[in-house]
């Protein structure tokens, strides 16, 4: 157990609302090394959820419970906010899906950035400024020194994210959640974006949870993949395995997706069973 | 069907002038399925503004139907009879407070037609929603019936033309796919013409037999669904979006080009 970075035991999120209790996530186990690791679904399918209660941010009605959630032998249930807010953001960091709601939108790029680090790390205005600019470098920007001063309605979609991704990273984290980080970008930005990712992750040996509606992206990119539907974990698979995949969730969500190189008439489509859900 | 030459499309802020669309012209015939294709700024969705006036700030030659159609003259009654839109996002284009009956009823009132009743109902028996559905409201509906009323009302009016902006991109892919042959159905059955503006190219191949490759407002290239799939399009930047449409792979996006 302890050569995990991440493992997580029967994970549940729930909700009291006024029609009752949802229960978004039911159950989830999983353990994360140093890899890339992705977790698929459609809209409802509890992956965000997901994300967001590994680093105890679910919402307040919200309730989080399992038996196992422990970060590098942290028991995440357990610690204080002191701890989380360390963790957070220092170990631990989040990207989520629209850089044009996660910037603030009247604090130059450089100064949101330098704040992550200095929040953190002991350092001074002049070093954090150093590092930010090292990190937008990372992140393949070209002009740095003009990206630090701009505020960020003056960068486009795909810059935003890699601000983000910077951002996010200037504190080396062990572990880094991404929450559907490049769907709002087009695909070959998407891509580049992604790479950019990739490089740093595997570079710096972090842990990855990629979190994602888009299966063959995920297939192409992680190593292995979670497939969730109704807030249980359908299938675990390798990422290179998924043809050969088993659940009739997970093929009917391959199947339903129109091809390029071979076109159909009609798509097949996806029936759900209730089974799945006992 | 639709004929466009040299379509040009301008937006002015102040001082600042877009050209969105540059010099575009296509013929598209009767019965015909075609696409546009482009990533985000390309233009392709301001096409088909122009086309059922919403965008009036354009020059060029449009027809439809035989119809010539002037920038900013209002266009005529029988012009929303042939031609119909429906829009990407089913969360903002339906009215939340009014019931789907009430939605499917207003281009019936508008255009003075009689048994608003049963042409209702069987538009709603077109889309594949039964009559159970029709005194919902919006919120009472997943994002996939929402599209279906969409288009349920752009049908309504039995139309020869329908506009399909982004229909599937708000919709989770298996409801897309659902869509997607609901649309395939609704095309054979009624010989419709689309026109149909998307970023997935794997969309639009699917539903279309020619399609426009657009790029910062100009179209790159006019490719057939045959030639994407065989991958043998002639032009480097479609043969980028393929590549990229494919998922992730470390090697090929180091060979990306910045087109700008």
């Amino acid at each position: 157990m302890s050569d995990h970075l991440l493992s997580v035991r029967d994970l549940s999120v729930s909700f009291d609302t006024r029609k009752g209790l949802v229960e978004a996530v039911r159950g989830v186990s999983f353990n994360l090394g140093r890899e890339k690791l992705g977790i698929v679904g459609e809209s409802g399918s509890g992956k965000s959820q997901t994300g967001r209660a590994l680093l105890r941010l679910t919402p307040p009605p919200g309730r989080v419970t399992a038996s196992t959630m422990t970060f590098d032998g942290i028991d995440l249930l357990a610690a204080s906010d002191r701890q989380l807010r360390d963790l957070r953001g220092g170990r631990i960091s989040m990207v989520m899906q629209d850089p044009k709601y996660s910037l603030n939108p009247v604090m130059t790029v450089g100064r949101q950035i330098s704040e992550a680090y200095r929040a953190h790390a002991k350092a001074s205005k002049a070093v954090a400024k150093a590092k930010s600019l090292e990190m937008l470098e990372a992140v393949r920007i070209r002009d740095p020194e003009r990206v630090y001063r701009a505020y960020p309605h003056e960068v486009s979609g795909g810059m935003g994210q890699r601000i983000m991704i910077a951002m996010m990273l200037i504190t080396d984290p062990d572990l880094l959640i991404a929450d559907e980080p490049t769907s709002a970008l087009d695909v070959t930005v998407q891509l580049q974006v992604l790479a950019i990712l990739d490089d740093l992750v595997t570079t710096r040996g972090l842990g990855l949870i990629f979190i994602s509606h888009d299966l063959n992206l995920v297939a192409s990119f992680c190593d292995r993949i979670l497939v969730m539907y109704g807030g249980q974990v359908m299938e675990e698979l390798a990422a290179a395995e998924l043809h050969q995949a088993q659940h009739p969730y997970t093929k009917g969500l391959l199947n339903c997706l129109p091809q390029i190189d071979a076109r159909h008439a009609a798509l097949p489509v996806l029936t759900r069973d209730p089974a799945w859900l006992l | 069907m639709i004929d466009i030459q040299d379509l040009n499309v301008t937006f002015s802020t102040g001082a600042d002038l877009v050209h969105a669309v540059k010099n575009v012209s296509c013929r598209i015939t009767a019965g015909e399925s075609f696409g546009l294709v482009g990533e985000s700024g390309s233009g392709k969705s301001t096409v088909l503004r122009a086309l059922c006036g919403l965008a009036t700030d354009w020059s060029g030659r449009v027809s439809i139907d035989g119809e010539a159609l002037e920038p900013t003259a209002r266009r005529s009654d029988s012009f929303y009879k042939t031609v119909q839109m429906v829009f990407q996002d089913p969360y903002g284009s339906l009215h939340p407070r009014h019931t789907v009956n009430r939605i499917l009823s207003e281009p019936i009132a508008i255009q003075g037609l009689d048994k608003p009743g049963p042409r209702v109902e069987e538009a709603l028996e077109q889309v594949g929603l039964g009559h159970g559905f029709r005194f919902r409201f919006p919120h009472q509906l997943s994002g996939g019936q929402r599209q279906r009323v969409a288009i349920a009302r752009a049908l309504i009016l039995k139309p020869k033309i329908l506009l399909l902006d982004e229909p599937t991109s708000a919709l989770d892919v298996s409801v897309q796919a659902e869509v997607l042959n609901l649309l395939m159905r609704l095309r054979e059955e009624l010989s419709l013409t689309f026109v149909l503006v998307s970023h997935d190219l794997a969309v639009v191949s699917h539903i279309c037999d020619r399609i426009a490759v657009m790029r910062n407002g100009e179209v790159v290239e006019e490719v057939t669904a045959d030639e994407l799939a065989r991958g043998e399009p002639g032009q480097r930047y479609t043969r980028q979006l393929l590549v990229a449409s494919r998922g992730y792979d470390r090697e090929a996006i180091d060979q990306f080009e910045d087109f700008g």
